[in-house]
């Protein structure tokens, strides 16, 4: 099992920066999950790590020794693409053994050890076919045992779930994670999903602009973010930020709230015009536009009977209201002298 | 329904007649190939009731000429189209994959040695093959067509590999398999149509070429392109001997080219469908 530890990490295309002075500890037996918009560099670093891109500067340090400059194959680790990226011309059998036959393992060790992952993940029976005579799903699961036949240090996911169906894509993620925490090995996974970092990672890694803007377990950032653009990136429906008099009653430019964290009541402390409503069944999120004509998103339980063009009001509840400084950067924001300000709001 | 009928018939029709058209001249050498001499000249000409004979071919074969032309042609065919690969493949590989600013301009710039007239290069070539008694060699031919259709080759064998998901080469990386095997166990059998079919066209090439072939051979290493050409011989021509045989060299690469028919069609129209 093994740790993996990327110090000032930097990568450049031309001019442009994709991957700004990193410095990251994934740890041991963990699942940590790079997340970030398009093009914010989650991917450059993990081709960084897998050494599938060169390193311009610094240090990757796998079980502590410095592997920047060493060769994919030799860094002791697996890479599952998104494309699955099986060898189109081989059966499932050869796909799972290529590694262990490039390697010149002795051909019963190749046999016992493929069959052995081929059981774990249900493909026994697929062994002699040919990728294009999968499906999606089983594609994936020989993609993730070529990987898994190596025994590996680590696993490294490249958004690999992208292609599937909505309904593949949440058992595939079950399983996933099923199988990364009975093997105990480290993990990192790349996905553009804020929800899939949410359910699967024991670690978050927020990224923008090949920099890193928070490290933390899923509830924590959820919770705390540092800025509001990890504040606006995780969580789904996005949390509504505020400005003008809204933000001003907690002294600051902007606010940010969750639309769990408002509360539809007839004495409301803010009022809004009903544009649409989502309703999911076990709940429903309300689109309403407040008086300043800003968007928001209120959450509320299914059964409440709320119609388009109609009026409602609700509160905030003050705990979890978010506040930024003009940079965006968020301020500590739950000490007494805040909580008697936000009080004698209006 | 009528119309639409007719229009097809019509088509049909357009299409057997242009590809007659298209065919004529190599139908009328293989009927001419049966002819005596005398009715190969005479005015107007016959087209199936004249006295079929075989003696063309027996002279044509007779004495051994064919045969050493024959093999001549296929080392330099053969050699040509294989030395060729075993530069274009790499140079492909590396250009399909790991692309610089200027592969574009290098590709463009390959292809455009294509358009410089052979003949502007005949006298300082012939003279280097002279000094190093490269004339009338097959080698000596044989590295020239290789240089000649290497641009053609990188070009086609590049927009081949376009065509291969790179993720799966990187697979391989991360698999450990070394440069060669990346190559040679993943890459060469994903791309065999496309390598099928730039082989074939390069072969066909270097089997039709016949500047080169006829300006730096003699005797030991004529192809079958000089063979032809020495018919036009100071006796006068021989209209039936001459058509026999050019049946008989254009009766190999069809043969080929009938048997890897499904694949040359997949590889030339590669990435254009789908």
């Amino acid at each position: 099992m093994s740790s993996i530890i990327l110090e000032g990490v930097t990568k450049r295309f031309g001019t442009h920066l994709a991957s700004d002075h990193v410095d990251l500890v994934i740890p041991d037996g963990k699942f940590t999950v790079f997340v970030g918009p398009s093009g914010c560099g989650k991917t450059t670093l993990l081709r960084l790590i897998a050494g599938l891109e060169d390193i311009d500067d610094g240090l990757l340090l796998i079980d502590g020794i410095d592997m920047a400059r060493t060769q994919p194959a030799d860094r002791g680790l697996a890479m599952v693409f998104q494309s699955y990226a099986l060898y189109p011309h081989m059966s499932v059998r050869s796909n799972l053994g290529f590694a262990l036959m490039v390697a010149r393992r002795p051909k019963a060790e190749i046999a016992e050890r493929v069959d052995r992952v081929a059981a774990m993940l249900d493909l026994s029976r697929l062994l002699d076919r040919k990728p294009a005579a999968l499906s999606g799903g089983q594609r994936q699961r020989v993609a993730i045992g070529r990987a898994l036949v190596r025994q590996p240090k680590a696993f490294l996911f490249d958004e690999p779930l992208s292609n599937l169906d909505a309904a593949l894509r949440a058992q595939m993620r079950f399983e996933i994670r099923r199988l990364q925490q009975d093997l105990g090995i480290t993990a990192v996974y790349v996905t553009h999903d804020q929800a899939e970092a949410m359910t699967m990672a024991d670690q978050i890694v927020v990224f923008r602009d090949g920099r890193v803007e928070q490290v933390g377990a899923p509830l924590e950032i959820y919770r705390n973010p540092v800025n509001d653009f990890v504040a606006g990136f995780i969580g789904s429906p996005r949390m509504n930020f505020l400005s003008g008099r809204y933000a001003a009653a907690y002294g600051v430019p902007t606010i940010g709230i969750r639309p769990e964290h408002l509360d539809i009541a007839p004495l409301g402390k803010w009022q809004a015009l009903v544009l649409t409503v989502e309703n999911l069944g076990s709940e429903a999120f309300v689109h309403a536009e407040l008086e300043d004509g800003k968007a928001i998103t209120v959450r509320c339980a299914a059964a409440a009977s709320i119609r388009a063009g109609s009026r409602i009001s609700f509160t905030p509840s003050d705990t979890c209201v978010h506040r930024f400084d003009a940079d965006g950067r968020a301020i500590a924001g739950t000490d007494a002298n805040f909580m008697l300000e936000s009080a004698n709001a209006p | 329904m009528h119309r639409g009928r007719l229009s097809t018939i019509g088509a049909g029709a357009g299409a057997w007649l242009a590809a007659i058209a298209i065919a004529f001249p190599l139908l009328w050498a293989l009927l001419t190939s049966f002819k005596t001499e005398l009715e190969a000249a005479a005015y107007p000409p016959s087209f199936v009731n004249f006295s079929w004979t075989l003696d063309n071919y027996r002279a044509a074969l007779g004495g051994g000429e064919y045969f050493a032309a024959l093999w001549n042609s296929l080392l330099i065919a053969g050699g040509s189209s294989a030395l060729a690969l075993l530069v274009a493949v790499p140079a492909a590989w590396a250009m399909a994959f790991a692309p610089t600013r200027r592969t574009r301009g290098l590709l463009l710039w390959m292809l455009s040695t294509k358009m410089l007239p052979p003949v502007g290069v005949l006298i300082p070539i012939y003279l280097f093959y002279r000094d190093w008694n490269l004339l009338d060699t097959v080698s000596g031919v044989a590295i020239l067509l290789a240089a000649g259709n290497l641009p053609i080759a990188v070009w086609m064998l590049f927009s081949n590999f376009k065509e291969v998901p790179a993720e799966i080469l990187e697979a391989a990386r991360m698999d450990g398999a070394l440069l060669l095997q990346e190559l040679g166990l993943v890459l060469a059998p994903m791309a065999l149509p496309g390598l099928a079919s730039t082989f074939f066209l390069i072969f066909t090439l270097a089997w039709n070429e016949s500047f080169w072939t006829l300006n730096l051979t003699s005797t030991d290493a004529a192809p079958l392109t000089a063979f032809i050409a020495a018919f036009s011989s100071p006796q006068g021509l021989f209209w039936a001997q001459l058509s026999a045989v050019s049946m008989l060299s254009v009766a190999p690469v069809l043969a080929i080219g009938w048997l890897c028919q499904r694949q040359l069609v997949r590889g030339l129209t590669f990435g254009a469908v789908k």
